[in-house]
């Protein structure tokens, strides 16, 4: 098995112990504990939401392509990071909300009676708006994911914080601070430090929820190019509401305006040739 | 004419300004003042007794007999301490549940029924509870729990005193504890349960992680409340100045004594400077208690802001 990120860590995988004892071998990440079918698939078929009796999302059908970015764009309040948040059901943590209509990652809807919340949202990589580390070490941080999901072994979580730091790019900044509290770094590290974190747990997507507009220009920058390289392997759904970071990174597009998909497409196509006026209002400056 | 109306209403107004500066600054002041004062006036009744003999005499030695002049504390602070102490191990435990089911489970109409009933707990005066004690909790222990102990109990024992004093800090805690975990914010319940993270997970490993120093702070704040709890108490743990050899033995609490005895047989020699020593003792745990809880919140903010 080759490892999966290989390809943009240069820094080979040191054992993490001793040289000599085998099992402390380089981290492989394995998928295929959920991973069902080669491609990461999720379809949405008429879904509604409420909120406290407010009709927030209308009638969403999509498709979200496998090893791409879809960047949602649309104007603050139009129901983008709800949309998000069906992905992984975290919008039913709160109350007051209903929805109907059908989910569908990876064939299997989610908010049908039988399906297993934490493995749902195991498979989705949540990055927030502000970066949330938890109230522990960096290296907690990144273990506790694993932990959860059962993994014991000091060698392999050893393996696997360094594997996550190192596709963030953070090994190099904090490996020699890795058991002190998360909360003192800086905030593009923070929020370097929860991509990793949701890394490893062996998501299939990463929905990201406007995760670089509480950042720096240098910090989003490291993100945006982070999610470049991350979606050779994972499904990218990004919610952002500047038009610009969609332009630069976005494969596909999906435009939202006051609850409802107006146009979805691959990015050259929405944003060269828009065929709603409404797009091209939002593309041009119109409103926003 | 206009420029000097102005000029006069100016100063008119940064009068008032100035006055009710001054006025809101003495009345806070005299709060302040007030914790001083009470405790200077408890430490200079008490030097009578403190001259007589040593403090290490007084606190460590159990004989309490006023009519030949021995005063010593510890019957009254063991007592203290064991009915303290119990109210709070049983009260740590249901409070935490009570207050992590309110803040991380309980749908909104289930906390529109809790959080009047805790407020009408928390409410009620103490000599309620004193009575109820006496009504229900002093006959179960008698009748019901202490044959299974010890041969003969009249229920009017420390874990009476403990289970009532436990029951009127049950409201504090709780509400302590919702505000505690309300602080923590939304997105870190968030991002722990998108890992994957079961609720009692995230709840056991991330909130109460987070807010360990706000519980301790909590405890030790009520502590100091239930260290002052008297009518109740008195009510319903026999009042013998004897250190407590089981739960089921009675004994006898300092505010207890206090109520019990100022203002009668006052006429012996030093036992009114006992008793003001009794109460500056209080006093001074009570004092200390607040200060650390207040030094652990004080870190709690420094730290996570």
């Amino acid at each position: 098995m080759k490892p999966i990120l290989s390809n943009f860590i240069s820094a080979k995988i040191e054992p993490f112990v001793s040289e000599n004892d085998e099992k402390s071998a380089a981290f492989v990440p394995s998928r295929k504990f959920h991973r069902k079918t080669e491609i990461s698939d999720i379809s949405v078929n008429g879904l509604d939401v409420y909120i406290q009796n407010q009709h927030i999302l209308k009638n969403i059908n999509l498709q979200i392509p496998d090893k791409q970015i879809t960047c949602i764009i649309g104007p603050s309040g139009c129901g983008k990071s709800t949309l998000l948040k069906t992905f992984n059901r975290l919008l039913d943590t709160n109350e007051g909300v209903k929805i109907t209509g059908q989910v569908l990652v990876d064939g299997e809807d989610i908010y049908s009676r039988h399906s297993d919340l934490t493995h749902i949202r195991r498979k989705m990589g949540l990055l927030s708006q502000r970066p949330c580390p938890l109230p522990m070490s960096i290296y907690e941080n990144i273990a506790y994911g694993c932990r959860i999901h059962g993994i014991r072994n000091k060698k392999k979580l050893n393996a696997i914080v360094e594997y996550y730091l190192k596709a963030a790019g953070l090994w190099e900044e904090v490996k020699d601070r890795l058991h002190t509290p998360a909360v003192r770094m800086s905030i593009g590290q923070q929020q370097r430090l929860c991509l990793a974190r949701g890394l490893a747990v062996e998501p299939q997507f990463i929905l990201a929820d406007e995760a670089t507009s509480a950042l720096d220009p240098i910090s989003s920058k490291t993100i945006e190019e982070l999610f470049v390289k991350l979606k050779e392997e994972y499904a990218i759904v990004l919610v952002t509401h500047t038009l610009r970071q969609a332009l630069r990174i976005a494969d596909y597009v999906i435009f939202m305006y006051m609850g409802e998909i107006i146009e979805a497409g691959p990015a050259q196509q929405v944003f060269k040739n828009p065929q709603q006026e409404l797009t091209q209002k939002y593309l041009s400056g119109a409103f926003s | 004419m206009t420029e000097k109306y102005i000029a006069s209403t100016s100063k008119w107004r940064i009068f008032k300004d100035r006055t009710a500066g001054g006025i809101m600054f003495s009345l806070t002041l005299l709060s302040i003042v007030l914790v001083i004062l009470i405790g200077l006036g408890l430490y200079l009744k008490s030097i009578p007794i403190l001259e007589e003999k040593s403090l290490w005499e007084l606190l460590a030695t159990g004989r309490w007999k006023p009519l030949k002049g021995e005063f010593g504390f510890l019957p009254f602070i063991m007592g203290t301490l064991w009915v303290t102490v119990i109210a709070i191990l049983w009260t740590l435990p249901v409070s935490l549940l009570t207050a992590i089911f309110l803040t991380e489970n309980a749908k909104s109409y289930v906390k529109k029924f809790v959080y009047p009933a805790l407020d009408i707990l928390a409410g009620l005066p103490s000599v309620v509870y004193g009575v109820w004690g006496m009504l229900v909790i002093v006959p179960f222990i008698s009748d019901k729990l202490a044959p299974h102990f010890v041969e003969y109990s009249t229920g009017y024992t420390t874990l009476a005193g403990g289970i009532v004093l436990g029951i009127m800090i049950l409201p504090l805690l709780i509400s302590l504890f919702v505000e505690i975990f309300s602080s923590v914010p939304k997105e870190l319940r968030e991002a722990s349960l998108s890992l994957g993270a079961t609720q009692w997970q995230t709840t056991k490993r991330v909130v109460l992680r987070r807010t360990a120093p706000g519980i301790l702070a909590a405890v030790i704040l009520s502590i100091s409340r239930a260290l002052g709890e008297t009518i109740a108490v008195l009510m319903v743990c026999g009042n013998i100045a004897k250190i407590p050899d089981s739960l089921f033995d009675g004994c006898y609490p300092l505010p207890a004594l206090l109520a019990n005895n100022y203002g009668e047989m006052l006429s012996l020699p030093l036992y009114e400077s006992a008793l003001m020593l009794a109460a500056l003792i209080l006093f001074v745990v009570v004092f200390l208690f607040n200060i650390i809880s207040r030094i652990i919140l004080y870190r709690i903010e420094k730290t996570f802001q």
